[in-house]
């Protein structure tokens, strides 16, 4: 099934969109889990391998602390269930983290075995063995206080406002989650690659945050739209902002709205919540702008999907990407070429479709800035993903309320924006990189802040 | 929740597991970090009468570690502790005062003359302390002057000084064994019938725990020289559990409350000694290896695995493997297990073949239609056990017991029951009617 332009373009060839470009069981292979669990042995010879370090470098790597070496010892002594303990009460999303954390620049960057043999303790694998095991036999995790009767009002059932709402319910105060998305989750259910989370993993998650109790998610409500941060400021005890993003960074370009180009987050979603992988469109040959994480997972999963050129073009040298060195191989690895020093001036379309990408080549000014050289060359694309950067998006939410400080909510150290009673955590805010496990960290400080706030 | 509050010989501990008395215990720093930490309860490092103890300035501990440095065997040639008396006993008075609840012993070692533990005992008592352990067990130095394991080899000795110590306070005794014996039970039945409360053990064992090639010394070396040391760790937990079993065992000991000590390093290990009859367990090199924190995994692991098995306190399952202790006599000697190899769990190392085929019974194939497969040859195998403890893999070779039919390697029926005392090939074998019960 093709459903491309017409006419012939500078490719030479026509603009070429299509589904179902590979055999059905090559989908279920490339989407598959990245990192399998691993097995009871596996996880008996690993977690021997942990050193049980003093004042551990991988603890002070992981932004919720989760008390490693502890999880570790307990795996080895065969009280898993008890390792699952460590890691939640810490860290909520444990399961998820375990998933999706580049752990090769956090924890796993920090175990002393590097040192040693080049070769940390697998930590995140070992997490997953642990919290896989937990949530098979258990519907959630900890005990509610008696019931406190405050009531607090959660804005984004992604991993800040979950990790927020579950801290709350635990104290006993009583939590309304309103999500404008159909499903919560957040970025897990929408946004993380498909081959990281599979099976549902992000809902299941959801049921297992929540079935603690005291915790309400209202979906298709979003502040901004169906409410307002007075009202809820008026109605709720307290309110907690974890929006998340949702507006993408535009290249600038004429003709950016064209048909063939997508924001590559958006791109991801529609992916991420087919039903079947063979339904959704990619082009035959795909160019990527931009250096990041979601720049990689956009790449990634378009070879997957049976796109047979993907190029990630990016405006500086592969040293400056966000993406790690680690996810630049798995790109790589896919059969994605990387292109660096590469920045896009203009779309070529023909009959209304992208035909190509013209960039020109840049070098770096004394300040470290990318230039242009003047040297042009032209990409032949019948798709181009935008991932240069998110942005909070819509700022009618927030008006009149919560300031903003360089795009982003301004929040103090215990995560309270300028506005009383409203705290925020998670991407939206100016501080922190924008990773699940630190959003997850921020909604819990904001949520022991604005219990700190309700008891006195 | 399972509760795992004890009353050692009425001492009370929010949970079993207590610091044994060593350096962890040697000072009111130490001893409130443990606390922090979750111990339920610490004896304190061995106090003696002055002038104060001289400990060696050069190495004074040595290990065995495996592959992977992991610490198996630790030792020591420390002597008590190097502080003087009031300043522990002060220390003692403050810890007891901002810890309530946590169980503080204290450890004592005085010269075997009864003016000495007379003066020394109304000193430990206005501390508050909740009860002493007497140390008959340190192995070096301190044996050398007529204490330590000097007494706890001497049944007549231990007897004589715990009847003193329970005449000159009221706090509860508990008599410190070494193991450096060859039959635990004479110095159990001495402590008891001296009147201690309850005994703990084991001490250290002594050891050389290696030689230097090149000084051509005995180590930890000091200055050319080595003396013999107290091994413990891991690697005695054995040695330990047969003789905190012998103790719960022995009918002139029996309901002797016991603290089990010695290589304990895991919930597991203390759950096995509470099931071999202790009434709780004392800690010191793992503490040592992975500091205080470790109990954490401790408390945790052993809770947990209580409330798998619906044991709501420690109680319920305290001495429940004592019964099944018995003398090698009494083994069913008509009981035959046979290995079997899970072939989905199987690596494939041949680690299981070669010792059997090198050095028992070559009962495991190598080779099946030209294929690399290990699998149990019925008709050899004895059931030893060899190969399940060389496997890798854990649960991979099992021990699966023959409950009907004969057994292909002697041609006789299973499931019967003959014990030595009544084999046919046993010339001292007994009649039915002179039969011993099981
Ligand atoms: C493509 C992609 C891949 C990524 N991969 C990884 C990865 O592998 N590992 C990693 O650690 N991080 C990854 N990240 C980053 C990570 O997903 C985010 O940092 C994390 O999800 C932030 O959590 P959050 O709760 O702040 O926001 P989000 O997860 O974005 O959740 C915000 C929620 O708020 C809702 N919302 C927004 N506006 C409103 C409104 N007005 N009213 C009501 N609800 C609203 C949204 O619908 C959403 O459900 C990735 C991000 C992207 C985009
Ligand atoms: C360095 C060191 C010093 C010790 N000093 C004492 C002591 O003063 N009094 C005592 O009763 N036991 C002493 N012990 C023995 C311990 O209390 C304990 O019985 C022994 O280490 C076995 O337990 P473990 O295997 O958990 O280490 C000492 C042990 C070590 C390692
Ligand atoms: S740094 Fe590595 S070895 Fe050390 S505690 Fe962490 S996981 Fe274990």
């Amino acid at each position: 099934m093709t459903m491309a332009g017409e006419a012939e373009g500078a490719g030479g060839i026509r603009a070429d969109i299509a589904c179902g470009r590979l055999p059905l069981d090559a989908y279920l292979d490339n989407f598959s889990d990245i990192h399998p669990a691993l097995g009871r042995h596996e996880a008996k010879i690993e977690s021997d391998r942990c050193y049980f370090c003093y004042d551990a470098p991988c603890v002070k790597a992981c932004p919720t602390a989760i008390d490693i070496p502890l999880f570790i010892r307990k795996i080895s002594t065969g009280n898993v269930d008890g390792a699952a303990a460590t890691i939640f009460a810490a860290n909520i999303l444990g399961g998820m983290c375990a998933r999706v954390c580049p752990t090769e620049t956090l924890c796993e960057e920090a175990c002393v075995r590097n040192t040693a043999e080049d070769k940390p303790v697998t930590i995140g694998l070992l997490q997953r063995h642990a919290t896989d095991a937990y949530m098979a036999a258990h519907a959630t995790f900890g005990q509610r206080k008696a019931p406190t009767g405050r009531r607090v009002a959660v804005v984004g059932a992604g991993p800040a406002g979950l990790a927020c709402a579950h801290a709350l319910a635990l104290e006993g105060h009583d939590v309304t989650i309103f999500e404008a998305r159909p499903k919560p989750g957040g970025l897990n259910e929408y946004g993380i690659a498909a081959y990281k989370a599979v099976g549902g993993f992000a809902q299941h998650e959801v049921d297992f945050v929540t079935a603690i109790g005291g915790i309400t998610i209202e979906t298709g409500k979003a502040l901004g739209r169906d409410l307002s941060l007075a009202g809820l400021a008026a109605d709720f005890d307290a309110v907690f902002l974890g929006m998340g993003l949702s507006g993408v960074n535009a290249l600038g370009l004429a003709g950016e709205a064209g048909e063939g180009v997508v924001d590559a987050v958006d791109w991801i979603a529609v992916l991420r919540q087919a039903e079947d992988r063979a339904s959704v469109p990619v082009g035959r040959r795909v160019v990527v702008v931009g250096g990041g994480m979601t720049a990689i997972d956009a790449a990634v999963q378009a070879k997957k999907l049976g796109a047979e050129e993907v190029t990630i073009v990016y405006r500086r040298g592969e040293e400056a990407m966000n993406a790690s060195p680690y996810e630049r191989d798995l790109a790589r690895k896919a059969g994605v070429l990387i292109r660096t020093f590469l920045r896009p001036v203009s779309l070529g379309f023909v009959d209304g479709h992208v035909d190509h990408v013209v960039v020109e080549r840049t070098r770096l000014d004394v300040a470290g800035r990318p230039l242009g050289t003047g040297e042009t060359l032209t990409l032949p694309a019948d798709q181009v993903m935008k991932a240069i950067g998110q942005t909070i998006g819509d700022k009618a939410p927030f008006a009149g309320g919560v300031a903003l400080e360089a795009g982003r909510v301004r929040v103090d150290a215990a995560f309270r924006t300028s506005m009383p009673k409203v705290w925020a955590g998670g991407d939206c805010t100016g501080v922190g990189e924008d990773l699940t496990v630190v959003a997850v960290a921020q909604g819990k400080a904001a949520a022991a802040s604005i219990h700190a706030a309700l008891a006195g | 929740m399972a509760d795992l509050t004890t009353s050692f010989c009425g001492i009370k501990s929010p949970n079993p597991f207590w610091l044994a008395s060593a350096p962890p215990t040697d000072k009111q720093y130490n001893v409130e970090r443990a606390y922090r930490e979750g111990w339920g309860g610490v004896v304190w490092k061995t106090l003696g009468e002055g002038p104060e103890i001289v400990n060696v300035s050069g190495p004074r501990y040595d290990g065995i570690h495996a592959a992977d440095r992991r610490l198996i065997a630790f030792t020591n040639i420390e002597l008590i502790t190097d502080r003087p008396l009031d300043v522990n006993l002060c220390e003692i008075a403050a810890v007891k005062k901002n810890w309530p609840d946590r169980a503080l012993v204290v450890s004592l070692m005085v010269p075997c003359e009864e003016a000495s533990w007379r003066a020394i005992l109304p000193l430990v008592e206005a501390t508050g302390a909740d009860g002493i352990e007497l140390n008959f067990g340190c192995p070096h130095g301190m044996s050398e002057r007529g204490m330590g394991s000097a007494v706890g080899q001497v049944p007549d000795y231990i007897e004589m000084v715990v009847r003193w110590c329970k005449q000159y306070t009221r706090m509860p005794v508990i008599t410190k064994l070494t193991p450096n014996i060859t039959d635990i039970r004479y110095p159990a039945r001495a402590a008891l019938k001296g009147g201690s409360d309850a005994v703990s053990l084991v001490n250290t064992v002594s050891s050389i725990m290696s030689v230097d090639l090149d000084l051509f010394a005995p180590t930890p070396t000091v200055d050319g020289k080595g003396s013999h040391g107290g091994m413990c760790g891991p690697a005695i937990k054995p040695i330990a559990l047969n003789m905190v079993a012998e103790i719960a065992r022995d009918p002139a000991t029996r309901g002797l409350p016991i603290s089990g000590i010695g290589g304990i390093t895991t919930w597991r290990d203390a759950a096995e000694f509470i099931a071999l009859g202790a009434g709780n367990v004392q800690v010191c090199t793992a503490a040592m290896t992975y500091g205080f924190r470790i109990v954490k995994e401790m408390i945790d692991g052993l809770s947990d695995w209580m409330d798998t098995k619906g044991y709501t306190s420690i109680d319920d399952f305290r001495g429940r493997a004592v019964p099944n202790v018995t003398d090698w006599q009494y083994l069913n000697l008509d009981y035959v297990a046979k290995a079997r190899i899970d072939q989905d769990l199987c690596i494939k190392c041949g680690r299981c073949h070669i010792a059997c085929e090198d050095t028992s019974h070559q009962a495991i194939t190598a080779m099946v239609d030209g294929r690399r497969h290990f699998e149990v040859i019925d008709a050899e195998c004895v059931g030893c056990n060899l190969c399940v403890n060389v496997c890798p893999v854990e649960n991979c070779i099992t021990m699966q017991p023959l409950t009907s039919g004969t057994d292909p390697r002697t041609g006789r029926p299973v499931g019967g029951y003959r014990n030595w005392t009544m084999h046919p090939n046993n010339p001292m074998a007994k009649t039915a009617a002179e039969r011993e019960s099981r």
